[in-house]
């Protein structure tokens, strides 16, 4: 098994000359096809609308947006920009496009293409999930609200060139322009599906749509014209739905899967780790991922500080690890090792339970409380929060598990009724590599409202001030910005409204026959495999 | 005749309403919220009540039910909230194989049950009797998944004689029909076996044998028809647990039928598609139940319903 690491860096030039060829595999063979498997049917395929991890990287190799990620890093690149110019301000970005793009139906990419596709994510009636991370397009809420059809701020200059206006400055920007939601996609071919666009997908990405038979599989073929000159290399994807992930395990020892997209099943994680012919068929990498128990600040006693440090000393998350096989590795942060903007000499809170016993008494419940912790009802989650109740208990807290399903966890969280919450399965897994994308949601102010994120209603002025001056920095990997980072995260944990528990790692089962650099199968945005770059030896 | 159907059809169309009436207000009552799982964990308190509004579901529960109603008497299921498109086409491109598994589901627990229940009661009492009974025990405990997984591993991973998986040929429907049928099975063993002792306790089989009939004849000819009344009604009640265990069954051999479909949309409260597949299946259960009160006074002249 080999082990890699996420690269941290970020792109440090503002704009790039970016050229539609690049260095190729010099090994790599094209032709051939793949199979993937999946448990559950796609959803969609409308990158406006599709938001789990099973679609984000099928999406991925269908479409494109103006920026893009260099694959197996965090590395920001072009993609249907060529290049881009930043104001001084930081507030104004123009978008140079590739000439000569086609969709799939043949058509040329220009700028009204880019327009209409953020006018369409940004409409109402599209209902889409990513909607608010346009939100600092300048007349984002005219949208929003319904007043307005199209987004005032972006223009068309000329076909090959896009102006976009930022209502406020956004850091963040250019990875919200490379999220599936910011792909351009062709206008005559959303109104021809007639409400169907996310089972009849038209982009320009490294593959196109070939089958679709629902309940069954999809067949990706490679796209002949793709911009990228000599990419993809396979000639087909498959991805056969319905698949049980033991299942998916036995037909890849088969030989008749590549890649089970579901992962190993925990079950089988230690039998295949064990086996050294299965385990080299592993890629083992890291996740932009943190697992933390929420301690909700309005609700006594969790509202004293001092019982929320207690209780940060009272975990024992190598114990946690254990229990799901090794998987992940201990957190003390919000932020995961592999996201720029990570703390590394934070030491955290210790385990200590006698200690965490004392600052207890200290804070007037020497003989500790009752509370309900609330989790998922899906394994491992269950058994991780029963070996949370068992450390709470050695302090004197007495927690019962409300174990649901996940709808019902998340609703409560919204609400601000659950005391504790263990986030397994439900967050939190970066929309894109930048640091930001773990406070505001579930930290900040502006998702500790009712219906939010923030789960444990943590809101903290300064800090949300500090945060905001971050964001309006012009560069996204500025060394100082990644600083004022690192310096909120510490400040949170002073606070201790979360317990960070683990950080998952990712682990990659591949056939024999598949080829390619390790990192392109724990590639950072595109999970569990970048489709683009990845091709078979015979 | 007629007459009796078309009571039977207002009868099951009052009770899919009251399906569809419970089925609508549990999920409306359940303290979770679709819009959210549709927003999104990013959106604004603006997007989940523009979402709120547009599907409707800011109305009260009368109004949204009314609504449902309504498009259900002109064909229409709905949309999918989270997969876009319309419930009707989802679970029509997954119903026939629904149906194909459960039809061969069905003939493979009545040809392995009735086997066992017949011979059970031929030798009764003895080590065969008692050997089929134990089986037919244990394959009313075991938990789908595990059948289901254990013969696919010795069936097709070891021996290689079906697929692992799938669905497109015959080759492919050979385990999932065993499973059901060997999970259902039990219930009839037993059933045939008590129906066929009283049987072949009534006086016309002594009457049968003292005529000197073979005793396969007399079994077969005689006692068969007779003791198979019971199981036919139980097939009716069976269509409902059957479709409880397709879910499993489909999930471990990836049969795209609607089991899966629901699995999907219960973890996402995706209302339209569960109130659609609660409707077909019991729309499923409702005709089998009929089909089954219809059979039984056709092999049976001494029933009659009224």
């Amino acid at each position: 098994m080999k082990k890699l690491l996420v690269s941290t860096a970020l792109i440090a030039a503002l704009a790039l000359p970016a050229f539609a060829q690049e260095a190729l595999d010099p090994d790599a063979k094209s032709g051939g096809g793949i199979v993937i498997t999946y448990k559950d049917d796609v959803a969609t395929l409308d990158p406006a609308i599709g938001y789990d991890w099973q679609n984000w990287s099928m999406i991925k190799s269908l479409f494109d947006g103006l920026m893009d990620y260099t694959p197996g890093t965090t590395e920001l690149r072009p993609g249907l920009a060529e290049s881009y110019d930043v104001s001084a301000d930081g507030m104004t970005f123009t978008f140079h496009l590739r000439q000569g793009v086609k969709f799939h139906n043949g058509r040329e990419m220009t700028a009204d293409d880019v327009k209409y596709s953020l006018d369409r994510v940004t409409s109402p009636a599209t209902q889409s999930p990513g909607a608010g991370f346009f939100g600092a397009i300048a007349g984002y809420d005219a949208m929003a609200d319904g007043s307005a059809t199209s987004l005032a701020g972006v223009t068309v200059i000329d076909p090959a060139t896009v102006e976009i206006k930022l209502s406020r400055p956004d850091a963040t920007f250019l990875h919200v322009m490379a999220l599936n939601f910011a792909s351009v996609v062709p206008k005559e071919a959303v109104e021809a599906a007639n409400g169907d666009f996310g089972k009849m997908p038209v982009g320009t990405g490294a593959f196109k749509l070939a089958e679709w038979t629902i309940g069954q599989k999809l067949v990706f073929a490679k796209n002949p014209d793709y911009w990228r000159a000599g990419l993809p290399y396979l000639d087909t994807v498959t991805f056969e739905v319905g698949q049980e992930p033991v299942v998916a395990l036995l037909r890849l020892q088969n030989g008749e899967v590549d890649v089970p997209g579901d992962g190993i099943p925990p079950a089988k994680f230690q039998e295949v780790m064990g086996d050294p012919a299965q385990a080299a068929m592993v890629v083992e990498g890291g996740q932009l991922q943190t697992g933390y128990i929420t301690l909700n600040v309005k609700t006594p006693p969790f509202d004293n500080v001092e019982v929320r440090r207690a209780i940060n000393m009272a975990i024992n998350k190598d114990r946690i690890v254990q229990i799901i096989n090794g998987r992940a590795v201990p957190a003390n942060q919000p932020l995961p090792p592999s996201m720029p903007g990570y703390t590394t000499d934070h030491a955290g809170y210790a385990f200590n339970p006698d200690e965490a016993k004392k600052m207890l008494a200290e804070a007037g419940l020497p003989d500790g409380f009752e509370t309900e912790l609330y989790v998922m009802n899906t394994d491992p989650n269950p058994r991780i929060a029963q070996a949370i109740q068992q450390d709470l208990a050695a302090i004197g807290v007495k927690a019962s598990i409300q174990s649901i399903a996940q709808a019902n966890v998340i609703e409560a969280g919204g609400a601000g009724t659950a005391p504790m919450i263990w986030s397994g399965g439900m967050a939190w897994i970066a929309d894109f590599p930048d640091p930001s994308n773990f406070y505001g949601p579930i930290l900040g102010c502006s998702g500790a409202v009712d219906g939010g994120w923030n789960w444990s209603k943590f809101c903290d002025p300064a800090i949300d001030a500090e945060a905001t001056a971050a964001d309006s920095m012009i560069d996204p990997a500025a060394p100082e910005r990644m600083k004022m980072w690192s310096d909120v995260y510490m400040k949170v944990m002073e606070q201790a409204p979360w317990v960070p528990v683990f950080n998952e790692q990712r682990y990659t089962m591949k056939s024999a026959r598949m080829g390619g650099a390790d990192n392109l199968y724990v590639d950072p945005v595109s999970i569990p495999v970048n489709y683009d770059y990845v091709y078979v030896k015979e | 005749m007629a007459a009796l159907i078309f009571r039977r059809l207002i009868q099951s169309a009052l009770i899919l309403l009251g399906v569809s009436f419970i089925t609508f207000f549990l999920l409306y009552v359940l303290p979770a919220d679709p819009v959210r799982q549709i927003a999104g964990r990013s959106a604004t308190p603006q997007t989940v009540a523009n979402i709120r509004e547009q599907l409707g579901l800011d109305q009260p529960f009368v109004v949204q039910y009314t609504r449902y109603l309504a498009g259900l008497f002109h064909g229409d299921m709905g949309r999918s909230y989270l997969q876009k498109t319309d419930v009707t086409t989802l679970i029509m491109a997954r119903l026939p194989a629904s149906l194909l598994l459960m039809a061969a589901g069905i003939a493979a627990e009545l040809l392995i049950g009735l086997s066992m229940g017949v011979i059970a009661a031929i030798w009764r009492g003895r080590a065969v009797d008692n050997s089929l009974m134990m089986t037919s025990f244990i394959t009313v405990s075991a938990p789908q998944f595990v059948v289901a997984l254990l013969l696919l591993y010795v069936f097709a991973v070891k021996l290689g004689w079906f697929p692992i998986g799938g669905y497109g040929t015959p080759a492919h429907l050979v385990l999932p029909a065993l499973t059901l049928g060997i999970l259902g099975s039990g219930w009839y063993a037993r059933i045939m076996r008590s129906s066929m002792i009283e049987v072949l306790r009534a006086d016309f089989i002594r009457t049968a044998r003292a005529k000197g009939l073979a005793r396969s004849r007399v079994i077969l000819r005689h006692a068969l028809p007779n003791a198979i009344l019971p199981v036919i009604a139980m097939i009716g009640i069976d269509i409902g647990i059957f479709m409880g265990g397709i879910v499993v069954v489909e999930g471990v051999f990836g049969w795209p039928g609607i089991g899966q479909l629901a699995w999907q949309a219960i973890q996402r409260i995706d209302i339209p598609i569960i109130m659609g597949v609660t409707l077909v299946s019991a729309c499923a259960i409702v005709l089998g139940n009929l089909l089954a009160d219809l059979v039984v006074p056709l092999i049976d002249p001494r029933i009659r319903i009224r």
